[in-house]
Parts: C-alpha cells; structure tokens; sequence
C-alpha cells in the first residue's frame, strides 16, 4: 500500500513509539522479576539452595501489611513494622525448621521451602481468602509520558527500590563485617566456624535479610499484579530464570537477568509474528538455555574450579 | 543395596511385595484400585528420577514434560490414528528416551541451579506448545480416549479399575526389576563414580556424555510411560493435567520416599497419589496446610527420606551388633 | 540417628499405614437408588480449593450455605441434602479419582456444579456411561449444549461464554458498523471461545478484528499485550479475561491514555472489581465500559431491595460465616444452588436419577438470583440453561442497564 510520505512516516513514529513502550514496560515487568530474584540470590549465597518459598513468603508478609493498613495504620508505618515482622519471622523460621537440616542433603532442603511454599500459600488462602485485593501503592501512579512511551512514577519506583536493594545488598556483603563473616560462613564454614564465626547465626541472618528484600519485592509488586495468595507464583518462575541467567551467586545478575528477561519477552511476544505472546516463555527459556550452554554458570555468575 | 548384600534378601522382599500388589484389588473397593493405579504410574516416573537424581545426581524439574509427552503420544496415536494404547505406550517411551537423551546433551555442562533451571525450562514450555499445535493436541479443552478396558478374555474377569491397576503394576514390576539388575552392574557404578566424583570417574574411563544422556534419557522413557498411563486411566488429557506442578510433585515423591533405594519410589509414588486425598479427609480448608506442614515433618525427621528411614530401622532390627557401621544409601 | 527420631520413624510408618487402611473404608450404606434414603439425598461435586483457580472455591462453600438454608425449612419433598464437595485443585486426573470415588464410595445421587471445562470433560464420559446425573457444571463451554445428543446426562448452567460474546458482536455490528476491534482474552478454553462467539456475533464484519493478543495465567500483567492492542489503532476493545487481569488490563488503559469503546466479560465486571480498577486507573479508565450481568451483581445499589439480594444477604448471615457478600462468585453459587433445589423439588418424592434428569430437562424457572427479567429454561432439546442477560454501561461508578434482556438464541 503506497502512502504518502507523511502517512508513513506517521506509521514509523507509532512504531517506534510503540516499540519504546514495550520495551518500558519490559523494564519494569523485568524490575519485578529482578527484585524477587534477589531475595533467591541472597539464600543461594547462604546455603546454596533455590528457596522457592521465597515468593510465598514475601506474599504472606504483604498480607500481613495489608492486615494492618485495613485496622487502620499508615502506609509507611504498616510497611516499616512488616519488614521488620518478616526479618524477625524469618531467623525464628530459619532456627527452628531449617537448623534440623542444615547438614542434610540439598534436596532435603529443597523439599522443606517447597513445604513452606505450601504451607504460606494455604495458610494466606486460609486467612484471607482467595478474592483479589486491591492493593496501595508507595508511589504515585499517575502516568508519565516520555516520547509517546507511557509508565508511571510506580514503574521508576520498583526499577529504583531493585537498584537500591541491590546497591545496599552489594556494600552489605562486600564492605561490612558482618556481611563478611556471612560469606565465610558460606563459603569456607569450617574454617570461619574455627574463626569464631556462628554459622547457624550467619544463615539465620541470610534468610532474615533475604526475606526482607523478599518483603519488599511483595509490597512494591502487589500493586501492579493484586493481591491474592497466588500472586507471586508466576513470578517466582521469572524470578529463577532470572537469577540463574544473571549468575545464581550474583546480586548484579540477578537485576541484569530481571531486565532483560522483561524486554526480551517483551520483544519476542509482539514483534516475533511465530511467536506471539503465548510462546513467548517457551522461547525466552530456550534462550537462556542457550547462554547457559555457553556460559554455564550464567552472565555473571562465578565459575566453580574444582581440585583434582 | 551394596555389592556385598545377599540378593536372596531382595527376592524374598520382591515376592512379598509381588504377592500383595496380586491380593490387594480382591480386598479393597475397585476405585482404590484406581487410585493405586495413578500410585504405580508415579512410583515408575519416579524410580527415573531415582535412576537420574538419586544414583547420577542430576537434579531434574521437568520431568513432568516426558510425562506430558508420553500421555500426549498416547492420545494423538489412539485418538487419531486408532493404535491400541499399549502399542502407543512403548512408541511413546521410545520418543521419549530420545527426547530425554537430547535434553541430556545440552544439559551435559550444567549442574546444580542452573541444571534444575534448564529442565524447568521444559515444564514450564508444556502448556503453551500443548495450546499452540490445537490441532494436534485439541488445545485447552484436551483430548477424550476411550474408557480403559483388559483384553478379550481378561474382560469379564477384571473391571476397568482393576484392569488398570494390574496394567501398571505389572510394568512398574518389570521396570522396578530391570533397573534394579542394570544398577547393580556396571551401568550403575559408572553412573554413581560419576555422581560422586565426575573428575575422577572420567580419568578411570567412563564417558561423561554417554552415562550422563543415557540416565536422562532411561529418565525420561519411564516417565514417558507413566504419563501413558495415567492418560490411559483418566482417559482424558489437557494441558491442565501436566501442568507445572507435576514436575514438583514428582521430585517431592521422590525426595519423601527416598533416593536411596527402590522402595522409595514406590513409597513415594503411594505419597504423591494419597497425600492430598488423605490432607482433605482430614481438613477439607486446611488441607493445603497439612500438606505442607508433612512435608516439612517428615523431611527434618527423615532427612534420607522414608525409605531411608525404614531401611535404618530394619537394619537396626536385623543387625543390632554392627555398631559403627557407616549406614551408606545406595541402591 | 538420635532415640527421639528413631521414635518418630517408627511410629510415623505403622501411624501412615493405618489412616491409610482407616481413610479407604468410611462407607455410607447403599440403598435401591444409591445416594437417597427416605430423609436424605446426597449430592457430589468438585471444585478448586487450592492452586491455580482457588478463587472459584467459594462456589462451593455458597451452594453449602445455601443447602443449609433449605434444610432447615425442612428439605426437598421431605429430604435433606447432603453436598459432599471436594478439592480437585483444578486439575483434571485429580477430578476423576474424585468423582469415582464419591460415586463408588460414597454412592452420591448425583454431581452438581463440578468446576472447570477440562474437569468436567475428564469425568464426562464415565458419568454418562454410568447413567449419573451430571448437573448445572460450573462452566461456560458451549460443549455442554452443543454435544447433548452424544451426553445427554450432563447439563450446564451458565450463561455460554460464546453466547455473550455473540451478543457483544451483534451489538457491535449494530451500532458501531465500521468499529476496528482488537481483543484481549485468557489463552484457555474461556478467552478462546469469547474470541470464537466474537467472531460469529460480528458475522460478515468478523475481518475487522485488527489484533487479538493473548496472556497466560502465569503471566505478571498484560501491559504489554495492552500497548500492542493499542498499536493495531483500534477503536473498540473486548476483554475476556478474569478478575486479576481485567482489572490490570483497565488499569492500564488508564495509563496508555487509550479510550476505546471497551467490552467487558461479566465474570470480571463486579462492582468491587470496577473500583479496584478506578483506584489504579483512575476514573477515566473505567468510565463507558459495556459488560452484561446475568446473575445479580451484589453490590448494585438499585438491586438492594430486590427480594433475591435480600434472601441473599439473609442467607449468608445466617449459613454463610466467612463469605464475602460482595463477591459476585457467592451469589452465582447461591443460584445455582436454587435450580438444583428446583430440580429436586420437580422430581418429586419418588427420586430416581432418571426423574431427576428428567425434571432437569424441563425447568422453566424464576431464579430469584439471577437478573431481573433473566429467565431460566431448559427441555430434552435445548441444554443450554441459560442464554439470556442484560447490558449494562458503567457511568459515573455504577453500572446502569441499557436496553432490553437480550436472547443469544436470536
């Protein structure tokens, strides 16, 4: 169909408008996915296992913010004392349930947070029903618009809590004692036990942080996708995928694999016409099957040399 | 079971559990046969895991994925070209085992998290290529077989339940003893020098590559062919049936019933099927919360899972005086 | 191991193999008909308590408060009902072991408003072959319908999800001929089978639907299926999809500062869902949106007074602890549960299966619960129960009635 030239390159300005929104939204759907991934990054680095109730978790908590926003407390009073629930929540979790099998195989371990999984998504049903709820959002949802792409401050906000998580979680582990004394515990547990460090402690205290950065991956989420008991289960798949393309062991990866798995769904569900949006995950996860065949400890993850 | 065990024992185990799985559809109601029909499928997708995991060390989420296949195979091939069921099975296991061996060549350099990612992978992509190719696979609304039925003169004598039950009891039967030989042997050690340390099995000369895809792709046939069954027995498939889940509640069942030894499998495969129906007797609102919590339970109190568990107690019955005996689960 | 876990280990095993033994054999005891007794009928059903679809549980504990309700003025002819409703978790393999076992364990009359399309299919064929009445399934798949010949025991209830859709693109087609129409829908036998009536509604001018964009239920929202649909340019929209996402999907219009004329499933389109819609979108978003009802909407303010929402709200204080009043999945079980109590009261004192399909099959009923003016009819030749509703238009927070009850038959 010829145009005329102002017709086409109206069409070309929609396109690239519209390749510029999807690619914005990528990013923020991907910010989701980054900032749960790193609650499984920070469990990875303490007892090398996948929680996969982490997602679980972090809905419960949000109910719980739910809870005591609907007996009245304000939001950033609600969301403080929920973070501080869910660390507190987390260590006895960690001491009582996980500390039995600390020393068992990994998929001893593995069993028990699929338990939790269970367990957090019934009990959350169990309490406050399966309707979907409406959730408040921290940040202001009026939309903006960047060159004909359209998102919102809340979107800005979840890509810039992820980055701070991120940032603190970093200087955390790379630059304080007690961060450094958790990765000892982790790495080298005999040698830092003889040290002095209290390895049952330092997990403790893994689960107690990973579950915070859980929490808020919740609060930030429940906006966007409602809140109901199974609200995270899809995202904890993205999440993994993310964390493992971006390095299982690695807090950058795992907010770099969050990002551009979003966009590369994204882009593979409206511009690949084969694909479409209901084969886009097949795809996606082919594709990160892909890099791990080349890099098979992911973008950033550290690679494991083992002794003869 | 070391090298050293006295297989007499084993046969002796072997019949009795041959003797009851022939009694119990007399003694009990035909839709107990039924249920324990689904047990026995899972108990033989689960001895893949066995075979993969507990003895290769290759952790794998996607196992329902081979199910999916399997049921799928059987389905198309009944549905549309009018194969008789079993004929479909076996071609389906076939399938299946190829399938399983690709997916163990490009999984051969990863390990750990990034191996449990890349067989998610597969289970995660089954109900989008089921919805896709409708065609083929009758998209969301699934395909109807006919009702499960025994063979000519076996029909008067056996319901359908019973029929089923026998079916795949009798295949979980020969399943159960060909691995059991072929574990013992070199395929098994090769496969567990290879699990326990790979560097030091490939400078004795066992090939990495070919043990490592032929336990996906063993794996991956007997899940294949649980997934046949239980297509057969609800004659009905849809994507629901192999939905993420199935993967989950595979590795559970064979993490409860214990990677260490056969029995788990089928301990886990009578977990997996009566678990939920048992946490809903119970408590039909809490029965989520039961069944996590039993997880939990009984993983911190049998970190080797019940098998493993039974397996100590028996030794500890029938061997009081070996103390000091470094209890090894190896099957 | 330590003595306490030794402890453990061996109690749990004989512990397990008992309650296994014990949980196999509660039997209730059989009589000429199975599942009636001269003070008693009972009644099966499936529906998802946990995983993917647990939202739709509710039905179950409604149709409970319901059932209770009725016995305590005495039953149907007599007798009391008895629903024994179990967990399926919206997986059909699981389905099937249920229903064999309540229908051979615990010999139940009939199954009533077993959930979900694949569900319903998967154990299809077993009841009809054994002769069990499989009534008023909790799904809107025309199948029910269209394949009666082949399965004439089982019988559906809702309003058809192609039959509203047809209604959507007929009423297109009427007043919007040259309309460019993009749809959303579920990637499952619901959205699908909107996008089918979709089409058959709209007829010759089923080619001016531009772009149809899908999403899973796994997905995390469907802003980029919106901004697609956004760039096709059209200028009318058809969400078929469920709560989560339809309220995203308004939402999201809101954000993309996109007005189309926008249609909306009734299965998403209660009040509170609409609110939760404005709060994220803003009032804009919501504003003009076309849906239809079917069963009453508890939240609609002009409905308050009407007797069904009165009973409704009499009932669930009474039977229904821990119902949600405002959610419109508890009155649709609640109506439901009414046309099965029709259907038994029909089938008179002498209960056989064969009289109660038969008193199935020709109901012409007032259903307090559905919309006013929605009726409910069935004979031996039409299986669909439903296949009317009212349009309705949201203006300024409420949803207003436009126009007349429409038939999706016509």
């Amino acid at each position: 169909m010829r145009g005329s030239g102002t017709a086409t390159t109206c069409k070309r300005g929609l396109q690239i408008q519209e390749l510029a929104q999807q690619i914005v939204s990528g990013l923020a759907t991907g910010s989701i996915f980054a900032s749960l991934a790193l609650a499984l990054v920070m469990i990875y680095r303490s007892m090398d296992v996948i929680n996969f109730a982490q997602g679980d978790m972090a809905m419960f908590t949000t109910f719980i913010a739910w809870q005591l926003m609907a007996q009245g407390m304000p939001l950033w009073a609600a969301f403080l004392l929920t973070i501080v629930i869910s660390f507190v929540g987390s260590v006895v979790l960690e001491r009582t349930v996980i500390r039995p099998i600390e020393r068992a195989p990994q998929l001893t371990v593995v069993i028990v947070t699929l338990g939790l999984l269970i367990l957090a998504n019934g009990l959350a049903g169990f309490i406050w029903g399966y309707e979907v709820k409406s959730f408040p959002s921290p940040f202001p949802t009026t939309p903006i618009h960047v060159g004909g792409a359209a998102f919102s401050a809340q979107d800005l906000g979840v890509i810039g809590v992820s980055l701070g998580a991120l940032v603190v979680f970093y200087l955390f582990l790379a630059r304080t004692k007690l961060g450094l004394a958790m990765r000892a515990a982790a790495l080298y547990p005999s040698e830092s036990r003889v040290l002095g460090v209290p390895h049952g402690w330092m997990l403790a205290l893994g689960w107690g942080f990973a579950s915070v950065i859980g929490t808020i991956s919740g609060l930030m989420v429940a906006p966007i996708v409602f809140l109901e008991p199974n609200m995270m289960q899809g995202i904890v798949v993205y999440a993994f995928a993310a964390a493992v393309l971006g390095g299982i062991d690695s807090p950058v990866g795992a907010v770099v694999g969050g990002l551009i798995l979003g966009v590369v769904l994204n882009l593979l569900g409206n511009y690949v016409e084969f694909i479409g949006t209901d084969l886009r995950l097949p795809v996606a996860f082919a594709i990160i099957v892909g890099v791990l065949v080349v890099r098979p400890s992911g973008i950033f993850g550290s690679r494991k040399l083992t002794r003869v | 079971m070391t090298a050293t065990r006295v297989p007499v024992v084993n046969i002796i185990y072997f019949a009795l559990a041959a003797l009851v799985v022939a009694v119990v559809p007399w003694l009990l109601p035909a839709y107990i046969s039924f249920e324990l029909a689904y047990a026995g499928a899972y108990a033989i997708a689960i001895l893949g895991l066995l075979i993969l995991t507990g003895c290769n060390g290759q952790i794998s989420l996607g196992h329902g994925a081979f199910m999916a296949i399997g049921g799928y195979g059987v389905a198309i091939a009944v549905t549309r070209a009018g194969w008789p069921p079993e004929a479909a099975m076996l071609v389906a296991a076939v399938v299946c085992a190829v399938f399983g061996a690709l997916v163990g060549i490009v999984a051969l350099r990863l390990s750990g998290a990034y191996l449990a990612l890349a067989t998610f992978a597969l289970a995660v992509s089954v109900a989008p290529l089921l919805k896709r190719f409708k065609d083929w696979t009758g998209g969301a609304q699934g395909l109807t077989l006919p009702t499960a039925h025994a063979p000519g003169p076996l029909a008067g004598v056996l319901d359908s339940e019973r029929w089923l039950y026998y079916e795949t009891w009798l295949l979980a039967g020969v399943l159960f003893a060909l691995s059991w030989f072929a574990l013992q042997g070199r395929l098994g050690r090769a496969l567990r020098a290879l699990r326990d340390n790979e560097i030091a099995a490939v400078s004795f000369g066992i090939n990495p590559y070919f043990y490592k895809s032929l336990a996906f792709a063993w794996s991956a046939a007997y899940a294949g062919i649980a997934g046949a069954l239980i297509a057969s027995a609800t004659a009905y498939v849809s994507p629901d049936t192999y939905a993420l889940q199935l993967s989950i509640t595979l590795l559970i069942g064979g993490v409860l019933g214990g990677l260490g030894s056969m029995w788990g499998a089928v301990i886990g495969g009578l977990v997996v099927e009566f678990l939920p129906l048992w946490t809903q007797a119970i408590s039909q609102g809490a029965s989520s919360m039961i069944y996590g919590i039993s997880l939990i339970v009984v993983m911190i109190a049998m970190p080797g899972g019940i098998a493993g568990a039974i397996q100590r107690v028996v030794h500890t019955i029938i061997r009081p005086r070996r103390r000091g005996t470094p209890e090894r689960l190896q099957s | 191991m330590t003595d306490i876990r030794r402890l453990v280990v061996r109690a749990t095993v004989p512990i397990v193999a008992l309650a296994m033994v014990a949980g196999s054999f509660s039997s209730v005891s059989a009589d000429a008909e199975p599942g009636v007794t001269p003070t008693e009928v009972l009644l099966g059903g499936t529906h998802p308590y946990s995983g993917p679809a647990s939202a739709y549980g509710v039905i179950g504990k409604s149709i409970a408060a319901y059932f209770a309700y009725v016995n305590d003025k005495g039953g149907v002819n007599g007798r009391k009902i008895t629903y024994k409703d179990q967990d399926d978790a919206y997986n059909p393999a699981q389905t099937v072991q249920l229903v064999k076992g309540l229908v051979e364990q615990d010999k139940v009359f009939a199954l009533f408003n077993t959930l979900g399309t694949a569900c319903n299919l998967s154990i299809r064929q077993y009841l009809n072959d054994q002769k069990i009445p499989q009534l008023f399934v909790s799904t809107g798949a025309t199948t029910w319908g269209t394949d009666y010949a082949k399965y004439p025991w089982t019988l559906g209830f809702n309003l058809d999800y192609q039959a509203e859709a047809i209604i959507f693109g007929k009423s297109i087609a009427a007043h919007q001929p040259n309309a460019k129409i993009a749809v959303l829908y579920q990637n499952d036998d619901f959205g699908q089978d909107y996008l089918t009536g979709l089409k058959k509604g709209l007829g010759a001018k089923a080619s001016q639907i531009v772009k149809a964009a899908s999403y899973e239920v796994t997905d995390p929202d469907v802003r980029s299926q919106m901004a697609a649909l956004q760039g096709s340019g059209a200028d009318t929209l058809l969400i078929a999809a469920t709560p989560k996402f339809a309220i995203g999907a308004m939402a999201t219009l809101g954000q993309l500062s996109w007005k189309p004329t926008t249609y909306l499933t009734n299965v998403s389109a209660s009040q509170t869902m609409m609110a939760a819609a404005s709060k994220s979108g803003g009032d804009a978003a919501t504003e003009g949106i076309i849906s239809d009802f079917y069963t009453m909407d508890p939240t609609n303010a002009e409905l308050q007074n009407t007797p069904g929402i009165k009973l409704y709200k009499e009932i669930l204080a009474k039977y229904g602890q821990g119902l949600d009043p405002n959610n419109g999945f508890v009155l649709y079980g609640m109506a439901a549960a009414y046309t099965m109590v029709d259907a038994l009261q029909k089938a008179g004192k002498d209960l056989t299966r064969e009289k109660l399909m038969d008193a199935s099959l020709h109901l012409t009923e007032k259903n307090p619960f559905l919309w006013p003016g929605v009726e409910l009819t069935t004979s031996p030749t039409d299986h669909f129960t439903i296949r009317e509703e009212q349009l309705v238009k949201y203006d300024k927070g409420a949803w207003v009635p436009t126009g007349s009850i429409l038939d999706a038959r016509k």
